[in-house]
C-alpha cells in the first residue's frame, strides 16, 4: 500500500502520482493521511486504483474520476464526484452541495446525508444516499438513478429527463415536471441492484418511484410559470 | 378623393411596422420571439472611433516593407504550454449542434491555416473538431454535456464560460429540429426535445468557487494548459477583476453585439452593454491588479474586419475573437441563396432563425442535406482569407500609427465621433481633448 501525506507533500504530487497510475500498476492500493479539507484530492484518475481518504475533503474530491475506487473516510465537500465518468466514490460521512453533479457514469456512495442539489445535471451516473438529500436534489437530471433512503427536500427532481429518482422517506415538494411514477417489477429488480451495490439495508418495496412527466420537453406557453 | 391638403400618413417612430409586427405575432402564437446572431439595433460600435494617424509627432512604418508583429501569446500567466498563434483573431465558441459538422470542420481548417484557435461549445468536442484545428479551446459550461476529461486533456486551452454578450444571465437553447441522433447522443438527451442550457454552472457560485473550480480543472490537466474565464458585458470591471482572482489566465470578454444560436430576441436586444463601453473598464481592472498583458484579454462582439481588430488592440485588448463575421465568411446570409430564404419568409441578411435548423447555406442545420451544401474545404479556404485581410488590414492601420506591433497601438491613436462613443471609451471626442466625465472636468 502507498501512503501519501498531503499536509506534507502537496496536492500536486498527489494526483500527478494518481493520474500516472496506469491500468496495469501493481501499486492498487494508496492512503491519503492528513487531507485537512482539501480541495481536488484525486480527481482526474484513471486506472483501477483503491484510493482511501483517512479524513474530510473539500470541494471535488473525486472529480472526473474514471475506473478509480476513491473512498473518503470521513465527510465530503461540495462536488464530490463531479462529472465522474465510472468508478465508484464512497463516502462515510455526509455530503455537501452538488454531490455526484453532471456524473456521467459509475457510482456514488454517501452513507450519511448529501445536501442540497444532490445529482445536480446527473448524466447517467447512479447515487445511492443512505441518509437524505437537500433541495433541488436531481435538477435537470438526464439519465442514471438517484437512490434515497431517507428523506427529499423540496423541489426533488425540477426541470427533470430521464433520471430515475427512488425515495423511501418523505418528499417535502416535487419540482417542476417531476411526478410519481408506478413500480414496476423492473425497477424493483433495478433498485435491488443499486442497493447491493450501495450496502444499503432497504427493501425495494418501501420506496416510490419518481420522473419526469415530460411536459417541459417543447417549449409551450402553457408551461410557462 | 378632395382637393383639399392632407397630411402625409405618418409611421410612428415608437410603434414601427417592426414593433406592431412583433406584437401581432405575439398575440398570435403566446410564445416569446426566439432567433440567433447578436443585437440589430444600432448601437455606439468601432465605427465611432477614428484612427489619428501619423503626423508631425509620430511617424508611420512603410506600408509594405517595415514589419509589423501580429503574433500573439495567450496564457502567460499559470500555463505550462500557453497558446502560440500568429493572428490575435481567433475564433469564438460554437456549438457542434448549433453548427453542422461541416461548418465545425471548416472554421477548424480555416483557423489551422491562418494560425489562430477554435472553440467547442456548447455540446462537446467533435473528433472531426479537434482533428482540423491545430489551437482548439474547449468550454466548459453550465450544461456540461459531453463533458470528459479525455477532450479536456486533449484541448490546448479551456475556457470556463461564465456568460455570454448575447445573453449574460441566460441559459443555452437548441430546439428539437436540431436535436438529431448525434447531437441527442453526445448530449445524452431524448431525440427532438427542445433542449435548454442552464444559465449557471451546477456546482460552483461565485468567484471564491469558481477559484476552486479552477484548481480542480488545472489538477486534471497538469497545469499545462491555459484556462480562459468567459464573460459577458455585463460588469465588466468587477468581472475582470473577479476572473483575474479566481486564478484566469485569460479573460474573453463578449459584448452585446455577440451573437448566440438562439435565445429570445427581448434577451439579445436588452440586455448587455455594447462591447465598446466594456472593453477599457476590463483593461482598467487588468492594471489596477497590474494584470495587463499577464491576463491576456480576448474582446469578441460585432468584430467585423481590421479596422475593428485594431481599435480593440488600441483600446488594451490582447485579441480579438469572431463568430457571426466567422459564419458569413463561410457562406451565411448569402445572397446566393436568396429565393430561398423569401420562401423561409426572410431575406438574405435578415436570416435570423438559426434555431429552427433550415439554415439555406448549410451552416446552422443538422439536416443532412443542407448541411452538404458547405464543402468544408472551401469554407476553411475563405475563412483563412478573410482573416488574413482583417490582419493585413490591422497591420496597415498599426503602420500608419506608427506601430510595429499591433498590440502598440494605444488609446492616443484614436478619436471618437460621437459623444456615447467618448463617454464609453473615455477616448477624447474628435476636435477636442475632452471626454465625457474625464478627470478635471466639470461635465
Amino acid at each position: 500500500m502507498q501512503t501519501y501525506d498531503l499536509e506534507a507533500d502537496g496536492l500536486r504530487g498527489l494526483n500527478a502520482a494518481l493520474q500516472a497510475q496506469a491500468t496495469e500498476t501493481n501499486q492498487t492500493v494508496w492512503e491519503v493521511v492528513n487531507p485537512r479539507g482539501s480541495h481536488a484530492i484525486a480527481v482526474g484518475l484513471d486506472a483501477p486504483i483503491e484510493v482511501n481518504v483517512k479524513g474530510s475533503t473539500g470541494y471535488y474530491c473525486g472529480g472526473m474520476n474514471k475506473q478509480a475506487t476513491v473512498h473518503v473516510h470521513g465527510s465530503a465537500g461540495p462536488g464530490v464526484a463531479e462529472n465522474m465518468m465510472s468508478g465508484t466514490v464512497v463516502i462515510e460521512g455526509d455530503a455537501s452541495q452538488y454531490a455526484g453533479a453532471t456524473g456521467h457514469g459509475g457510482t456514488l456512495v454517501i452513507k450519511g446525508n448529501a445536501s442540497s442539489r444532490c445529482g445536480i445535471s446527473m448524466k447517467g451516473i447512479d447515487i445511492i444516499v443512505h441518509g437524505n438529500v437537500g433541495h433541488m436534489s436531481a435538477f435537470m437530471g438526464q439519465s442514471g438513478n438517484l437512490v434515497v433512503c431517507g428523506d427529499a427536500g423540496e423541489a426533488l427532481g425540477d426541470s427533470l429527463y430521464e433520471a430515475r429518482l427512488f425515495v423511501r422517506g418523505s418528499v417535502k415538494s416535487l419540482g417542476a415536471d417531476c411526478v410519481e411514477k408506478e413500480m414496476r417489477p423492473e425497477h424493483l429488480e433495478m433498485l435491488a441492484d443499486l442497493l447491493a451495490r450501495g450496502k444499503c439495508d432497504a427493501k425495494p418495496e418501501d420506496f416510490k418511484r419518481y420522473g419526469s412527466a415530460r411536459k417541459l420537453y417543447n417549449f409551450d406557453i402553457d408551461n410557462a410559470y | 378623393m378632395t382637393d383639399k391638403p392632407q397630411t402625409l400618413p405618418i409611421q410612428s417612430a415608437t410603434f414601427t411596422q417592426e414593433v406592431n409586427a412583433e406584437i401581432r405575432r405575439a398575440a398570435a402564437t403566446g410564445i416569446y420571439d426566439i432567433r440567433g446572431g447578436g443585437a440589430k439595433r444600432k448601437l455606439p460600435h468601432f465605427d465611432d472611433l477614428l484612427f489619428l494617424g501619423a503626423s508631425m509627432s509620430r511617424y508611420p512604418l512603410e506600408g509594405y516593407r517595415e514589419a509589423c508583429g501580429t503574433n500573439v501569446t495567450l496564457g502567460t500567466r499559470f500555463a505550462e504550454n500557453p497558446i502560440e498563434l500568429k493572428t490575435p483573431i481567433t475564433i469564438a465558441g460554437m456549438s457542434f449542434g448549433a453548427l453542422s459538422g461541416q461548418a465545425k470542420e471548416a472554421l477548424g481548417r480555416g483557423a489551422t491555416l491562418a494560425g489562430t484557435s477554435t472553440t467547442t461549445g456548447d455540446g462537446g468536442m467533435t473528433p472531426e473538431e479537434r482533428g482540423h484545428s491545430n489551437k482548439l479551446v474547449y468550454q466548459y459550461l453550465p450544461s456540461r454535456y459531453g463533458m470528459n476529461p479525455d477532450d479536456l486533456r486533449r484541448a490546448d486551452a479551456v475556457e470556463m464560460v461564465v456568460g455570454q454578450g448575447a445573453k449574460p444571465g441566460g441559459g443555452g437553447m437548441l430546439l428539437g429540429q436540431k436535436i438529431s441522433d448525434r447531437v441527442a447522443e453526445m448530449r445524452n438527451l431524448p431525440k427532438g426535445i427542445d433542449q435548454r442550457s442552464a444559465c449557471r454552472h451546477p456546482d460552483w457560485t461565485g468567484p471564491d468557487d469558481l477559484e476552486i473550480k479552477i484548481l480542480e480543472i488545472r489538477e486534471i490537466t497538469g497545469w499545462k494548459i491555459p484556462i480562459y474565464v468567459k464573460v459577458g458585458g455585463a460588469r465588466p470591471y468587477f468581472d475582470t477583476t473577479l476572473a483575474i482572482k479566481a486564478g484566469a489566465d485569460v479573460v474573453v470578454l463578449d459584448g452585446m453585439q455577440g451573437g448566440t444560436a438562439a435565445t429570445q430576441d427581448v434577451f439579445i436586444e436588452h440586455v448587455g452593454q455594447p462591447t465598446i463601453a466594456c472593453i477599457r473598464e476590463a483593461v482598467k481592472a487588468l492594471q489596477d491588479l497590474d494584470m495587463h498583458r499577464k491576463v491576456q484579454l480576448i474582446v469578441s462582439g460585432g468584430i467585423r474586419n481590421g479596422a475593428d481588430v485594431a481599435k480593440c488592440m488600441a483600446l488594451g485588448a490582447d485579441a480579438v475573437a469572431i463568430g457571426t463575421a466567422a459564419l458569413i465568411a463561410l457562406g451565411d446570409n448569402d445572397p446566393k441563396w436568396e429565393a430561398e430564404y423569401n420562401k423561409l419568409g426572410t431575406t438574405a441578411g435578415a436570416y435570423d432563425d438559426w434555431h429552427e435548423g433550415q439554415d439555406p447555406a448549410g451552416i446552422t442545420t443538422q439536416d443532412p442535406e443542407l448541411a452538404k451544401r458547405l464543402d468544408p474545404i472551401e469554407g476553411g479556404r475563405r475563412l483563412n482569407n478573410y482573416l488574413k485581410v482583417m490582419t493585413l488590414e490591422a497591420q496597415t492601420i498599426a503602420r500608419a500609427c506608427g506601430k510595429n506591433h499591433l498590440h502598440n497601438l494605444e488609446p492616443e491613436d484614436l478619436c471618437a465621433v460621437t459623444l456615447e462613443a467618448a463617454a464609453m471609451t473615455k477616448i477624447p471626442l474628435a476636435g477636442t481633448d475632452w471626454y465625457p466625465g474625464k478627470p478635471g472636468t466639470d461635465y
